[in-house]
């Protein structure tokens, strides 16, 4: 399998402030590739060089072997980027937009309809409509139906999600399934943790630096070793306790519990009764499975 | 691209109507309504002995349409007639001996009325009785017609304001909204783009352009000739000019604001205050004058003025011409770099 989207040590910076510090990734073709990062960690600057808006200040970059300074004429033609906030024209109606961008391809809807028929569905209701008066989720249907509209082979989705609701986002991630069976290469980025399971593959970003790619599940299992659940009924005396505690190496509140994540020879139950001598009541400590959220915050910690 | 830009300014109907109507309405207002000349001045005559000299002077009044001739009235009541708004002037003819003595009692409350009144008061009596010593001689505008004086003004005012405040706009909208990624990113070339919203602006003006012109010479009454080719492709190369200042803030600026701010404050402020439009440029003190001279729409009114009202072949507008055309040039040179070097 060949890679749709190579990059080899991209840096950008604007002034002093590095966006990207020689980000090296490989995308194979085909594949559903999921880009998760904190808000800042150059996912955006990523995505703008690799659709060719912007120019990295070193490395290289190609997209089905087409370089990105060289052949970007190309690139444009053979990729569908939707940018992070919502990109179409709001005093347009849903097919007025849908034309509009046809027409920069140069195709017609018609030619294509079958790629985004699934997406388009749901719109094909009220074409009149004017785009800005479409609900989140339709707006994002929409936008993506417009990047689909010349049959592109790399898609490229700046956090797709960010703003819609939980069921929108569900019916987004199953066309995104849809789209990848028929052979579309897409890389989409998030910072919703839930949504990278749902990747077949995931790069983590974060300061403009990869940290690790995997797939979720192998993420997840690094984790699987000195990874702890702790609840007592004081839950902030318990988390002061936790850090002071030198082979804790970090802990925080995950929902209604801590999560501990400690060095090799912890022994949960001394622990507990060393807290329960502390003053501290009702104390269980038992190992947790970690999630991609919680290998973020690993990775962050030690980047 | 053209089709949807045109689709936009269509869809935005407000803003479409207000553009298209707002030009007419200043043109009207500022041809009829704020014109500083005076018209329909109504006057009372107190004459003590009736003679033909008198009768022919107040059948003068009569017949000039300027005056309206209220009537005579006695001496006393002229004060009473004044103070209630009745009339606006008195004119007193009275002999002493066999000689005619005439007084003129104004209303000067409001003082631009008052003394245009007087002035005419005076021109007629001096027609007619003692010899007047000086003799005026009103060229090209013998009305001191307003209009024309504003319409040339109006046409510098709109068409940046159209040009350069809506096509900034326009543009910096989809840097904005991010609608401009979108469309770098598509394989149209991006001086396709920018050539597809300036089309649009273009044609819009073309219009107004067309409206005003046949406002001008219908109803405002400005003699229409051969030079209306003339003052139309000077227009089309201040539209240009216009169009390549849009291009420069929009490459400038990056919000919607900005871009109205920039476009208000540099272009229209200047525009209205220094462009002579409104006040002589001769009157301004130097450094005003000076700075009047990087002002597109100063050398566009004083073209237009030397074109619609004193009708002038374009020879003698070739400085203006010149002016126009350089600064077109380096507008949208510097515009296209600009915007170029950001891409």
């Amino acid at each position: 399998m060949s890679d749709a989207i190579v990059t080899e040590g991209i840096s950008k910076k604007y002034g002093n402030i590095t966006a990207l510090d020689g980000v090296t990734l490989s995308v194979p073709s085909g594949m559903l590739f999921g880009l998760i990062g904190p808000d800042g960690a150059g996912k955006t600057t990523l995505y703008k060089i690799l659709s060719t808006l912007l120019l990295p200040d070193n490395g290289a970059a190609t997209i089905n072997g087409m370089d990105i300074r060289r052949d970007y004429r190309k690139i444009r033609a053979s990729i569908g980027y939707m940018p992070e906030r919502f990109s179409l024209y709001p005093d347009l109606t849903v097919s007025e937009n849908l034309k509009f961008f046809a027409s920069l391809y140069g195709v017609g809807i018609r030619d294509n309809f079958d790629l985004i028929a699934p997406v388009f569905s749901q719109l094909a209701k009220f074409p009149d409509r004017r785009a800005g008066a479409l609900s989140g989720g339709m707006k994002q249907k929409l936008a993506l139906s417009c990047a689909l509209i010349h049959r592109p082979k790399v898609l490229l989705l700046d956090e797709p999600t960010t703003g819609v609701d939980a069921v929108s986002r569900n019916e987004f991630w199953a066309m995104l399934s849809t789209l990848r069976e028929k052979g579309i290469t897409i890389l989409v980025s998030t910072s919703y943790m839930d949504e990278a399971q749902r990747c077949e593959r995931i790069a983590m970003i974060d300061r403009g630096r990869i940290l690790e790619v995997n797939t979720p599940g192998r993420l997840a299992a690094g984790l699987g070793r000195n990874f702890y659940n702790a609840s007592a009924r004081e839950m902030y005396p318990l988390l002061q306790a936790l850090r002071t505690f030198p082979e804790v190496k970090n802990c925080y509140t995950f929902g209604a519990t801590l999560h501990v994540v400690t060095a090799d020879g912890f022994d949960a139950a001394s622990t507990v009764r060393r807290l329960e001598t502390m003053g501290l009541t009702d104390v269980k400590i038992y190992p947790a499975t970690g999630t991609v959220e919680d290998l973020f915050i690993k990775l962050a910690e030690n980047g | 691209m053209i089709r949807k830009e045109a689709l936009h300014l269509l869809r935005d109907f407000r803003t479409l109507t207000i553009v298209l109507i707002m030009p007419l309405v200043l043109l009207l207002l500022f041809g009829f309504a704020i014109s500083t000349e005076v018209n329909d001045i109504r006057i009372v005559a107190v004459v003590d002995r009736h003679t033909d000299e008198t009768r022919n002077l107040l059948e003068d009044f009569r017949a000039n349409s300027y005056f309206t001739l209220l009537g005579a009235v006695e001496y006393r009541e002229v004060e009473p007639i004044l103070r209630s708004g009745k009339a606006d002037a008195a004119v007193i003819l009275r002999y002493s001996g066999n000689e005619l003595r005439s007084q003129i009692i104004v209303d000067a409350a409001n003082t631009n009325t008052a003394q245009t009144a007087t002035a005419y008061i005076e021109n007629i009596l001096g027609d007619r009785g003692a010899a007047l010593p000086v003799l005026t001689r009103t060229l090209y505008n013998p009305q001191l017609n307003s209009a024309y004086n504003f319409v040339p003004g109006i046409m510098g005012m709109i068409f940046i304001l159209i040009c350069a405040m809506m096509t900034s706009v326009s543009i910096v909208r989809e840097k904005e909204s991010g609608t401009m990624d979108l469309l770098l990113v598509s394989p149209v070339r991006p001086r396709t783009i920018i050539l597809g919203k300036l089309i649009p602006y273009f044609v819009l003006s073309c219009v107004i352009l067309a409206l005003m012109l046949l406002l001008s010479y219908t109803v405002l009454d400005i003699p229409l000739s051969e030079s209306v080719f003339n003052v139309i492709w000077i227009t089309l190369l201040y539209i240009i000019l216009s169009l390549g200042f849009g291009l420069l803030i929009s490459a400038l600026v990056s919000n919607q604001v900005t871009a109205l701010l920039v476009s208000g404050v540099l272009l229209m402020l200047p525009v209205i205050m220094l462009s002579g439009m409104i006040f002589p440029i001769e009157n301004m003190p130097l450094p005003l004058q000076w700075l009047s001279c990087i002002i597109p729409a100063r050398w566009y009114i004083s073209a237009m003025r030397t074109l619609m009202i004193q009708q002038l072949p374009a020879s003698y507008i070739l400085t203006e011409i010149i002016i126009l055309a350089t600064m077109a040039t380096a507008v949208l040179t510097l515009a296209i770099k600009k915007l170029n070097s950001e891409n």
